[in-house]
């Protein structure tokens, strides 16, 4: 991998991504569409907002009832002729995969995309036992020949621009013309699409996530844009899905509810270019489809946050609505973030999977502006869970010493109104005295963090609430 | 003490820290509309800060025991009113679940939740009050502050009311609703992340040509005006309030004595 980037380093990241001038210009576009975008889509979507609600209350239902929901998956899997697979945790999951795959000979994995793939760092694991993987989905080829890992949770390559993207092309398709034209995106993805075929045909085994499950009938539903993830569960002998274990719905109806607000959130079309249920294995008489279906139940820390204050994040269906709209993960990208989501939902979930004190500078890179949850379809209180693990940091003392006794003598003061208000004299005539007449400092004392972007505005001199005490006594007296 | 007749609506003014120590003008501002808004207006002098510095750092103890403080110094009012929608939302949504779990105080914070008000929105959607009588010959443009925009659904009432200021042309924001990157402690923990959005911030208020720029939220202002001031731009930044109330004849924000 070259070379990962850790969330506790998150200050030295934010630096880097800024020095990234192709980066900076890729998140400015971004932001630009998704501000462009959104109000259309929602505009045009009259029930949009019921649905939201609806959506939050089928999963909250599922959420209440999930070993039950769960265990009719199962059975309802098994009866199509599919495997089931319980999994505790990465290495589990790692395992029994691989397992699957020995016993079926394979030598070649496709993948469609997967999240929770990422999660479980799965295509380093394949690869180092042997395996070829190969990744099907165009921004996820991208981003394995260039080393790299997903920025954003549906568009992995947008930190990238396209004329990188050719240059990458044109290194690692050595054996195609190397005068060909590569300008535009057209050209590009017909050059993957050749590439690509080649390797469902070969692949025996085909790995791909699922955007939901369905309890009632145990079929997968998998979106994508590009048929990838049709051809990967279709062709190879074998098809593997992993899925974590909120990925559940009841019915049918409830994935159609769901579908309405995904595509809507993630990328601002009304429904993906394919959308596929699956069912199971390959029965007599159906034309195509794998001949083994296999499912793996990821839990991987799942279950404790269904117990505890979190557990709201578990309603996310992974739309990235959150990353689009989030103007700190608009400055520095995915990647900053040193998980594997970025943005307001890695920076709750990040602590949740590798622990806060390896993650506890995520939750801190917010203003709180509130967009993530104002966009989230599933109305998860992002700055809510963030500011619960700013909760955690503090009471493990895990943030910086110099912080928190800045904040304690400040809640001493503020605990204290009468002595609060002498120092705030004396502070107020300091700060003013070197305002001077300019009416602002370009550098005051234990101020750096401020100044260092701005000028301190002086104070117009005087508290308000003394002036205010003053002048009412002076009316008084009148 | 006010003008206002013994009946009036008792608003007690939660000035917020920033404007009690950064701009007094913004607290006489915020009292003289709720005035003519026919409210009786008194200023505790026993409020400090609603506590949002600890309560967003984590340190729940001292942000519930500024909060017990706070309800303590605003016993006995009809209304709390902050020309602040930051603060507003901190009292509003915020008390109420840092102290859920307080047996004596739990009560007292969905009370006074319930009280509690942005100025702009009181005395658009409470007062129903549009009585402004004040002239600010030249164009602004808006920044809408986060947590009154999102959490208190701030939005069009600043907009209506300054549709009555005399000579006043307002000019919109490419992206009024984006974040300006002040964020409380943020700026200061992270300030190559805010340095880049209140630059986005400042570039969208050029390009409106306006002279001024106004907001709702002393924290932002000052984020703004010191990026402005720090890139040289003679664009002035003030509290709403200060426009509205029509004494916004002083220095702006960082502006030259």
């Amino acid at each position: 991998m070259a070379d990962q980037q850790t969330s506790l380093e998150f200050s030295r990241n934010v630096a880097r991504a800024q020095s990234d001038a192709d980066l900076q210009s890729a998140l400015e576009k971004l932001q630009r569409d998704t501000r462009l975008a959104r109000p259309v889509i929602t505009g045009r979507l009259p029930e949009f907002e019921a649905l939201r609600d609806r959506a939050v209350a089928i999963k909250n239902h599922t959420l209440a009832h999930l070993d039950h929901y769960l265990e009719q998956f199962e059975t309802n899997v098994t009866e199509a002729g599919g495997h089931v697979h319980w999994c505790n945790d990465a290495a589990g999951a790692r395992d029994t995969i691989l397992q699957i795959c020995r016993d079926t000979g394979a030598k070649t994995v496709g993948k469609g995309k997967s999240m929770v793939s990422e999660e479980i760092h799965l295509n380093d694991f394949l690869i180092e036992n042997g395996l070829e993987v190969v990744e099907t989905d165009l921004g996820e080829y991208i981003l394995q020949l260039r080393e790299e890992t997903p920025s954003h949770v549906v568009m992995p390559a947008i930190h990238l621009k396209k004329e990188q993207i050719a240059t990458t092309f044109r290194d690692h398709h050595t054996e195609l013309d190397p005068s060909r034209p590569l300008d535009a995106p057209s050209d590009m993805t017909e050059e993957a699409r050749i590439k690509l075929r080649e390797k469902f045909l070969a692949a025996d085994v085909g790995i791909t996530g699922a955007n939901m499950l369905i309890a009632e009938t145990g079929s997968i539903v998998v979106v994508t844009n590009e048929g990838n993830g049709d051809l990967i569960q279709t062709l190879p002998r074998v098809h593997i899905v992993i899925a974590a274990i909120e990925k559940v719905v009841p019915r049918i109806d409830d994935a159609l509810s769901v579908l309405r607000i995904l595509a809507r959130s993630a990328t601002g079309q009304e429904i993906t270019c394919y959308t596929t249920f699956a069912t199971g294995s390959k029965r007599e008489g159906d034309l195509d489809g794998p001949e083994e279906f296999h499912l793996i139940l990821l839990d991987n820390g799942r279950t404790k946050l269904l117990e505890g204050e979190f557990r709201d994040v578990l309603c996310c269906i992974r739309c990235g609505a959150c990353q689009s709209a989030c103007p700190v993960y608009g400055a520095v990208g995915g990647h900053a973030y040193g998980g594997v989501y970025g943005g307001p939902i890695g920076a709750v979930l990040t602590p949740a999977l590798d622990g806060i004190e390896n993650a506890w500078t995520l939750p801190e890179a917010s203003s709180f502006c509130g967009s993530c949850e104002a966009v989230c379809p599933m109305r998860i209180p992002l700055p809510r869970l963030m500011r619960r693990w700013r909760d955690i940091a503090h009471r493990e003392k895990l943030n910086k010493a110099g912080t928190r006794r800045g904040l304690a003598l400040w809640a001493w003061a503020a605990k204290r109104p009468k002595l609060y208000r002498a120092g705030a004299r004396i502070a107020l005539s300091v700060l003013r005295g070197l305002g001077g007449r300019r009416g602002s400092l370009r550098r005051a004392p234990l101020a750096g963090g401020w100044t260092a972007f701005r000028d301190l505005p002086a104070p117009e001199g005087g508290t308000f609430v003394d002036q205010w005490q003053k002048s009412r006594r002076t009316q008084v007296r009148k | 003490m006010s003008n206002a007749p013994d009946d009036a609506t008792r608003v007690g003014l939660f000035a917020t820290c920033l404007v009690d120590l950064y701009r007094p003008s913004v607290g006489f501002a915020t009292a003289r509309l709720l005035e003519a808004a026919g409210c009786d207006v008194d200023v505790p002098a026993a409020q400090v800060c609603c506590g949002q510095p600890a309560y967003n750092a984590g340190d729940r103890a001292n942000a519930a025991a500024i909060a017990r403080q706070t309800i303590d110094a605003f016993k006995g009012f009809d209304y709390i009113v902050a020309p602040s929608g930051s603060c507003a939302g901190m009292l509003r949504h915020h008390y109420p679940d840092l102290l859920a779990d307080d047996a004596v105080y739990a009560n007292r914070a969905r009370a006074v939740a319930d009280k509690t008000w942005e100025l702009i929105a009181f005395l658009v959607d409470v007062r129903g009050w549009a009585g402004i009588d004040a002239r600010w010959p030249g164009t602004v443009t808006y920044h809408d502050a986060c947590s009154g925009l999102r959490e208190l659904g701030v939005k069009d009432q600043p907009r209506r009311l300054l549709e009555h200021v005399d000579g006043l042309e307002l000019r919109e924001l490419d992206a009024p609703d984006v974040c300006c990157g002040f964020g409380g402690t943020f700026c200061v923990k992270y300030p190559e992340v805010s340095g880049a959005m209140v630059d986005n911030k400042t570039d969208d208020i050029l390009q409106t040509g306006a002279g001024t720029v106004l907001a709702g939220d002393l924290g932002c202002l000052m984020n703004i005006a010191g990026r402005l001031s720090r890139r040289g731009e003679t664009v002035e930044a003030r509290h709403v309030a200060e426009v509205l109330a029509g004494i916004a004849d002083g220095p702006a924000i960082s502006g030259v004595r």
